[in-house]
């Protein structure tokens, strides 16, 4: 079966179901439910994210392929198999979201009412957002990828701020519009090559005229779930309104699962389309880079000015992966999980401000750096990673792509970069609005410093941030063989010449 | 092993006083600093007598494809001299802050930020790549943030540092694009791998703005645009004079001594590269004489006692570019240490000017202060006569020597730069001066409780600057046979690549009226100052006002900041509202706003819906899973 005997990959995404019923099935009053609920979500989580941890241990970075391989007949009549695995591309995504859950999880001490239905939610997000990065066949990827949708919308929908029902709708209507060219695509690719197995149909040919309609279905799909600019607008909104576990679950990990399903489809299957689509690609990377750095810095509310520099450093990760270098695109997928962490750091460091009762409009903080000094040092680092400062993980992939894009064209990596000043200027604003500007209110000096509890979310945050930009290559390691084999194949698959010498020269 | 030690001590006492205050205790935070400096001096020292090594590796760093940097100290000459200059500079620095900044409420904080400079700054001086030395260089930026904002509750102080971080990152931007096109062009961002490839590479082209330009050039002319963020020169500038919000050591430790100098460091580290770019040399030079001029008359009008000091930074920044450009990069190097003595030396005496004066800056409001100061007074006047280039103090022999050598190119560039550094070294002395004459001549002019309350500066405090006088007056005739006479080229050994026709060969056979003639300007200017702010008070204000336009346009830099606002500041401000106002919200939102008024009906519906049962939900969500699955295979 795979080098363990055993289904991992299985086990880690269906135990967090396991915990939704426990979870749902709890009775009794509801403030000990509430924090029944939230104990035993917490422990499934970290339970799991053990489990994760091991196979990273397990895991050869050497291999190109997928590893801990499953593989059971389903939908034996079409071919459709139940498939899963894990490469250097997926690896650190899993873990991305093993180790967010419980972070999310620990945010969500303010979730007091129907707080059975919100855990047993939040374990169901982790199931399905784990399957679909462990998906190794597409109709399986399909079914994972649209019942994220579930529970993010109820999330969204029931728990969150004042507009959560518009905001719910948005973020529905539009992830499901776009999807819905997936299942087309999804239909025509099974139908064509007769199969849905990922790694199988990665090495199909495909006519060029077909690359081009699968890749503006992919785009439709997998450009609305990475917000790329312009299909971004859905996520101001949905940032804003969901509660902050579920913005950070939102931010931290579903925000990747577009830039994933570039990588994994739009990228190997359709070289010819790619390539065609590349200066496209780049304008929009470019466009958001820079338009929505701007609009970020107008933002009067926290939570709403960190939700547009996500988009801006989508913009950055969808630069990476056009470049076809191996430094773009592991620059990108670098920047994903960098983005991750980070973004959950912000979003934590804005529901520690409303966790003590104020809100996030930007005018009524300030000067939060005097009674809480502690909380200013954090908000302050991830900002600071945010703005891709050398030494914190952001600076890694932010460099790589800049050096991946000036191997394509000086202006892309030039104007690409300029993330670097305009991520500064609305970063420094808002870290001026929050700690430094004098207090908005006199209510402010009141309030007090960090607890254990957010120590406890912040910490691994801080000290990922810091091993991811200091020692980046316990992670780059693991990525070098799928990228480089998948560079390859693009390579040879545009010029077929190329490929036929190399297969020769062997 | 020394390198190492005297790069991660620093880094030690700043996680002690940083992280680990609250077990410490206030004290002990701030003396672990000093000690770890004192310990990180010393080990500079040692590893300097130890001599050139080969670079010591500790980790790898980044490893993706070709693209490699590691974590790796660099210990050749250039590494070595920069590396006793910092710590040593800083740990005097540190000594000082203790005095400075006893009556402030979290001195710790700021020991920690200043220890962790000092870290940032020795990991840029001894890096062995382009990716390391960025880490510094982006690491010192950081700390220069922190430390201008450090009195957080003042408005000014935060604009500054805001101000400070955007523009530095402008330059910081042209410096990563730098580094990526000299991978894509050697294969490598090692130094020695790029050193190595020069040659190879003089004749390659790089397309850019349509034509075919030398690959050299364009990589050498990115990374200068980064050196001029950090360091201030014309066009990028403005942030140096507003850092001055920040508390005065670090005034004297970064934005004199050390941080600032880095564009300059950068410069003459990557020497072999530019030596190959000669059109980015004229660049150099004439970036760095015009700010050497420019920044002197701004420094002639301004009434801050920091704010001139800052300019005259500014100022001698441009002679160090102007030294580099014309190929001198000993000299350069020469006029950076030196600089960074008598520059530390003339912002600490100023900070104990201004403790002593109750925190009052305005120079018109000081005076008379040389009787109630002797000993700030003559360190002052040490300072004062180095930056002014009299002999036998420093500035003398580094400032005339790249006079001379911009003088011997006979290239127009470098002639411009010539006339630029003279005519700035009069008004360099005419500034030095009426500072000098202002604050420490006449009668006081200041309120009477200050008055009252003039006091010199504690031991701690007078110490350090004792070392820098020391340091200011003799590093001139001491240091100038090793760094630039005829002994240089074995002191530097191949850690500087001065080229066979560079400048540093004909500048002695200057003839004799352009050797002379910075001296005679600066001679001149002192007694300009003396007819103005000694013999009759009088005439600066009637000047002022007959040669107002003029005045008025020093006195407000040129305008460059009023030229940013409207140009730069305010129309982004607006952007950015339009942006989000208009594009966002009506034009993106706008085509998907048919399709929401479709669903505002069945959101309607959906709230009626919402009935709390996550059973239902579910359920719903069910339905809507079979319906996509039996769509699946019908259409099979």
């Amino acid at each position: 079966m795979n080098q363990l005997g055993f289904p991992i990959l299985s086990l880690i995404t269906y135990l967090p179901l396991v915990g939704a019923f426990i979870v749902a099935t709890l009775s009794g009053d509801d403030e000990k439910v509430a924090g029944k609920a939230r104990c035993i979500a917490f422990i499934f989580s970290i339970v799991v994210l053990a489990l994760g941890v091991f196979v990273w241990t397990q895991f050869n970075p050497a291999i190109a392929g997928y590893q801990f391989v499953e593989a059971v007949p389903w939908l034996s009549g079409i071919n459709v198999e139940y498939s899963m695995g894990v490469d250097g591309i997926s690896l650190f995504l899993i873990l991305l979201t093993l180790l967010l859950t419980p972070i999310a999880i620990l945010a969500s001490h303010g979730i007091k009412t129907r707080a059975r239905s919100f855990f047993a939610a939040m374990l169901l997000l982790e199931t399905m957002t784990v399957g679909m990065f462990a998906a190794t066949d597409f109709v399986l990827f399909y079914i994972f990828f649209e019942a994220v949708l579930l529970p993010m919308y109820l999330i969204i929908g029931v728990w969150g701020g004042e507009r959560r029902v518009y905001a719910a709708v948005k973020f529905f209507v539009f992830t499901l519009a776009g999807s819905l060219f997936m299942l087309l695509a999804l239909v025509w690719i099974w139908r064509h090559l007769g199969t849905t197995n990922i790694a199988v149909m990665t090495h199909s040919h495909i006519s060029p005229e077909a690359q081009t309609w699968l890749f503006l279905a992919f785009l439709a799909a997998f450009g609305v779930k990475a917000a790329v600019w312009p299909l971004h607008t859905w996520l101001p909104d949905a940032y804003g309104e969901a509660p902050i576990p579920g913005t950070i679950m939102l931010a931290a990990v579903l925000s990747k699962m577009g830039a994933y399903g570039f990588l994994r489809f739009a990228l190997p299957m359709l070289p010819n389309a790619s390539a065609m689509f590349e200066p496209l690609m780049f304008v929009l990377g470019v466009v958001a880079v820079i338009y929505i750095s701007y609009v970020a810095l107008a933002q009067t509310d926290m939570k709403r000015m960190i939700a547009y520099s996500s988009v801006a450093h989508m913009g950055v990760i969808i630069i990476g992966l056009f470049t076809f270098t191996v430094e773009g695109i592991e620059g990108a997928l670098f920047q994903m999980l960098s983005h991750g962490l980070v973004i959950a750091g912000l979003f934590i460091c804005a529901g520690i401000i409303t966790a003590r009762g104020e809100t996030l409009t930007l005018r009524n903080l300030g000067s939060l750096a005097i009674n809480m000094p502690v909380f200013a040092a954090a908000l302050l680092f991830f900002t600071l990673a945010n703005m891709g400062l050398p030494g914190t993980s952001g600076f890694i992939g932010e460099i790589l792509v800049i050096v991946g894009a000036l191997k394509v064209n000086f202006w892309v990596s030039l104007l690409g970069g300029a993330g670097m000043v305009l991520g500064v200027t609305y970063s420094l604003v808002l870290v001026r609005a929050v700690l430094f500007e004098k207090y908005a209110r006199p209510e402010l000096s009141r309030l007090k410093d960090l607890t254990g509890r957010e120590y406890a979310m912040l910490v691994p945050l801080a000290v990922l941030v810091m091993w991811l930009g200091v020692y980046p290559s316990s992670f780059t390691h693991a990525f070098d063989a799928p990228i480089a084999a998948m560079v390859q194949a693009h390579t040879a698959a545009l010029n077929p010449h190329i490929a036929l010498a190399m297969v020769t020269a062997k | 092993m020394f390198t190492l030690i005297a790069v991660l001590a620093p880094l030690v006492g700043a996680i002690l006083s940083g992280v680990a205050r609250p077990l410490l205790g206030k004290l002990v935070s701030v003396w672990s600093t000093i000690v770890f400096m004192l310990i990180s001096a010393a080990s500079a020292i040692m590893a300097y007598r130890g001599g050139v090594q080969p670079a010591l590796h500790i980790a790898h760093w980044v490893q993706v494809g070709t693209f490699t940097s590691s974590w790796t100290l660099r210990q050749d000459q250039l590494s070595l001299v920069m590396l006793v200059m910092v710590s040593v500079v800083s740990m005097l620095i540190h000594v000082y802050s203790v005095g400075y900044m006893a009556h402030d409420k979290t001195p710790q904080r700021f020991m920690s930020y200043i220890s962790l400079f000092t870290f940032a700054m020795l990991m840029l001086v001894t890096s062995n790549n382009l990716l390391q030395l960025f880490f510094g260089w982006e690491g010192v930026g950081l700390v220069s943030y922190l430390l201008i904002n450090y009195w957080y509750d003042r408005k000014a102080a935060n604009d500054a540092a805001i101000k400070a971080f955007i523009v530095n990152r402008v330059g910081d931007l042209a410096f990563a694009v730098g580094i990526a096109l000299a991978y894509f062009t050697f294969g490598s961002i090692q130094f020695d791998v790029i050193f190595a490839g020069v040659s190879s590479h003089v004749g390659q082209y790089y397309t850019l703005f349509g034509t075919q330009m030398p690959v050299l050039e364009v990589i050498s002319f990115l990374l200068f645009i980064g050196a001029m963020g950090k360091s201030a020169q014309i066009v990028l500038h403005t942030w140096l004079a507003d850092a001055m919000e920040g508390p005065t050591p670090i005034s004297a430790l970064i934005h004199a001594a050390t941080m600032v100098a880095a564009g300059v460091f950068m410069i003459v580290r990557m020497s072999p590269l530019i030596n190959a770019a000669p059109a980015a040399m004229g660049f150099i030079t004439f970036v760095g004489g015009t700010t050497a001029f420019f920044a002197a008359t701004i420094g002639c009008v301004q009434n801050d006692i920091k704010r001139v000091i800052a300019y005259s930074t500014c100022s001698q920044l441009g002679y160090m570019f102007l030294a580099a450009g014309v190929g001198a990069y000993p000299v350069a190097m020469f006029h950076l240490i030196n600089h960074a003595l008598f520059k530390a030396l003339l912002f600490l005496a100023a900070g104990s000017v201004i403790h002593a004066m109750s925190d009052e800056q305005d120079i018109r409001l000081m005076g008379g202060l040389a009787g109630k100061l002797p000993f700030t007074c003559a360190m002052m006047l040490i300072g004062s006569l180095a930056l002014i280039a009299i002999p036998p103090f420093s500035g003398y022999y580094s400032k005339d020597a790249i006079l001379d050598a911009a003088f011997s190119a006979h290239t127009p560039i470098a002639t411009y730069g010539w006339v630029c550094g003279t005519l700035g070294a009069g008004l360099t002395a005419f500034y030095t001066s009426r500072l000098f004459f202002l604050v420490f001549t006449g009668k006081s002019r200041a309120p009477k409780h200050v008055q009252d309350h003039v006091h010199e500066s504690p031991f701690v405090m007078l110490l350090p600057l004792l070392v820098l006088g020391i340091g200011a007056f003799a590093s001139g005739f001491v240091l100038k046979p090793y760094f630039i006479g005829s002994e240089f080229q074995s002191f530097w050994g191949n850690s500087i690549n001065v080229a066979a026709n560079s400048t540093m060969f004909t500048m002695d056979k200057v003839a004799n009226w352009a050797e002379n003639a910075p001296l005679a300007l600066a001679i001149f200017g002192i007694l300009v100052a003396a007819l103005f702010y000694l013999l009759v008070p009088a005439l600066p204000g009637r000047l002022s006002q007959s040669f107002s336009p003029v005045y008025k346009f020093l006195l407000n830099k040129w305008y460059f900041d009023e030229m940013y606002d409207a140009l730069l500041v305010r129309p982004s401000l607006r952007l950015a509202k339009f942006a989000w106002r208009f594009g966002d919200e009506q034009v993106i939102d706008g085509v998907p706003k048919g399709l929401a008024a479709l669903t505002s009906d069945a959101s309607a519906q959906a709230v009626k819906l919402q009935t709390g049962s996550i059973a239902l939900y579910a359920f719903i969500m069910l339905i809507g899973l079979v319906v996509f699955v039996s769509l699946f295979i019908w259409v099979r």
